[in-house]
């Protein structure tokens, strides 16, 4: 097996607020290899974005960096600082943050927009190199390369959520993170841009980190699922045998409460809710609403383990891959 | 009035906004539309479609907040600006909306009790404060939750999924026959969706509300309405039960719709896109 793109070991992430101490990331650990793409699921709150943002470090207080490391091509990221951290931002590992397309600068148009990101890390590319790299991005997430002359009010929610896809591949960067890119569109849309999405990943070898909590469009878009849940990976297993065996109970009822276009069943929530990182239970913090709960559960905390061969889950009732996959 | 008056009667509504440039035709954002609730049988009544379709323009219609340019819209055998003032007040008691957006609805410097509050006080709905508590009560109970947990809390406090259950507690209170809903579940966590809408589908089966519910989430318009519309750039394109639009979608439009939603099945791919062509 070839030596993963992304290596993340124990990675935690804890907020101060009031003298209390909050973990939205505590202890998290994955692979990810180049070209594959990780998908990060979890409600609001569970710390999916707290987890995208430290690998850019770009974290803010209260939060900060407890413990951990995430090592690409052999580079500590979260060590980087100054102009190193500068130079890696963009060029190495890029993000489509949340709502990005609402943040594009009104008054800039959009190739001048791109124009800059170049700028920012490529001196001395001549403007005849810049316009033909612009113009070749633009046509690869299907937008015509006439869309640099226009301003975001111009376009609609889509060709927008394109431009920041286009954005984020211009420097052809090795990671791509991508926080619900698809959040504000309609299906139609949704689909298109995610149709692109994965087409530009590939076609510059990008491994992908998408995040978001719509299972559906998960299983349409990635190879890999980690299910976070109060600042924990729970499961982290590869998608058909994610979505044909779900191990951990959380990754169960997230399958089963979907709601499904092709048949009228009984409509079934998780019961509760996600508990306060500042104030967690005591055992495994899912434990209040899992139906499996046992006496164990209340009192240990599951650690992650490695279950067969290419998924990992934290649940005590969950110890070996079953038998008829 | 006879019981053969129904509910809400949209009878070929229009609704056309001017462009800024006066030489431009007007945008027609709701094309002929028609649309019965009955008083006797409440039903949910889904009306699904991408954005721009016109979903939007048609809540703002049956709450009263935007006249047809063109066509009717009865309430109750009324046309609203027909409607003396104690008929015009028991609409806007009997009508009610939830919103997408249950963040923005809250005020942030008031306690949640605030929104509660006020809807009793301004159509006098009880008699005293003791009166006023019981009924905020018995209404977040309905919705499941429990008042000490959310009363003289701000909504910073509370998730997404309890406050948007305190917005149907506040329409419940107000006893509406008809509950505009305009994207209630889309930005709720996934798993809080399914709590969500079975509470609104126990509103029609518990308490006789008729509800519209507006949304482009065509796997939820499926598991609770009875009745779909597909509206695409203003006009219906299909509409029937819901089993018979979105198990056997006829139209295009509404084949490009139930074919985009992501099934939760990685070998069950998104089939070929095939759209209408671009007007």
């Amino acid at each position: 097996m070839t030596t993963p793109l992304l290596q993340v070991r124990d990675l935690t992430v804890s907020y101060l607020i009031n003298g209390t101490r909050g973990r939205a990331a505590d202890g998290v650990s994955f692979d990810l290899h180049a070209g594959e793409r990780l998908g990060i699921v979890g409600e609001s709150g569970s710390g999916k974005s707290t987890l995208a943002l430290a690998l850019m470090q770009l974290h803010k207080p209260p939060s900060h960096i407890e413990a951990g490391s995430a090592l690409l091509d052999g580079t500590d990221l979260l060590t980087l600082r100054g102009e190193a951290l500068r130079r890696f931002r963009w060029s190495q590992v890029s993000m489509i943050p949340q709502g990005a397309m609402n943040s594009l600068n009104p008054v800039m148009r959009i190739g001048v927009a791109m124009a800059d990101a170049i700028h920012a890390h490529e001196k001395g590319w001549k403007p005849d190199r810049i316009r033909a790299r612009i113009a070749e991005t633009l046509d690869s997430v299907g937008l015509d390369p006439g869309v640099a002359k226009l301003y975001p009010h111009e376009l609609s929610g889509g060709m927008k959520q394109r431009v920041c896809i286009a954005l984020a591949i211009i420097l052809k960067p090795k990671l791509i993170i991508a926080d619900e890119p698809t959040s504000a569109l309609d299906v139609v849309v949704q689909r298109r841009v995610i149709e692109t999405l994965k087409a530009v990943q590939k076609q510059i070898g990008a491994a992908l980190i998408m995040i978001g909590h719509d299972m559906g469009l998960m299983a349409q878009s990635v190879d890999r699922l980690a299910v976070m849940y109060a600042g924990r990976l729970v499961e982290n297993a590869p998608i058909r045998r994610f979505f044909r065996t779900p191990l951990h109970p959380y990754s169960q009822l997230l399958i089963s409460s979907l709601p499904s276009p092709d048949e009228v069943r009984e409509m079934k929530g998780i019961p509760g809710a996600q508990p306060s990182l500042f104030d967690l239970p005591k055992g495994c913090a899912f434990h209040p609403r899992c139906p499996a709960a046992m006496p164990q559960c209340r009192l240990e905390r599951p650690e992650s383990r490695l279950i067969g061969t290419e998924r990992t889950v934290a649940c005590h009732l969950v110890t070996k891959e079953p038998a008829h996959v | 009035m006879s019981e053969a008056t129904p509910l809400l009667d949209l009878d070929r509504v229009s609704v056309s906004y001017k462009s800024r440039n006066f030489k431009a035709p007007p945008f027609l954002a709701l094309d002929g539309f028609t649309l019965r609730i009955a008083q006797d049988r409440p039903k949910i009544v889904a009306i699904v479609g991408e954005s721009g379709s016109g979903k939007t323009t048609l809540a703002r219609v049956v709450l009263g907040m935007l006249a047809p340019t063109q066509g009717q819209m009865r309430y109750a055998g009324q046309a609203l600006d027909a409607m003396a003032r104690p008929d015009r007040a028991a609409f806007r008691r009997e009508v009610q909306a939830i919103f997408q957006d249950p963040f923005s609805i809250f005020n942030p410097f008031y306690p949640v009790d605030h929104l509660l509050e006020m809807p009793l006080r301004i159509f006098r709905l009880a008699k005293s404060r003791a009166e006023e508590q019981a009924m905020i009560a018995s209404a977040l109970q309905r919705v499941g939750l429990t008042p000490g947990q959310v009363l003289g809390r701000h909504p910073h406090q509370l998730s997404g999924g309890q406050r948007q259950r305190i917005v149907v507690a506040r329409c419940l209170m107000l006893r509406p026959r008809l509950i505009v809903a305009d994207e209630p579940v889309s930005m709720i966590d996934a798993s809080l969706r399914a709590n969500v809408l079975a509470q609104i589908q126990a509103l029609r089966d518990e308490l006789g509300i008729s509800i519209i519910y507006i949304t482009h989430d065509i796997a939820t318009a499926r598991q609770v309405s009875d009745e779909v519309f597909v509206l695409h750039r203003g006009k219906t394109v299909e509409s029937g039960t819901a089993e018979a639009v979105i198990a056997r979608p006829q139209h295009e439009y509404t084949r490009l719709l139930v074919g985009s939603v992501p099934r939760p099945d990685p070998d069950h791919g998104w089939s070929d896109l095939t759209e209408p062509a671009q007007g």
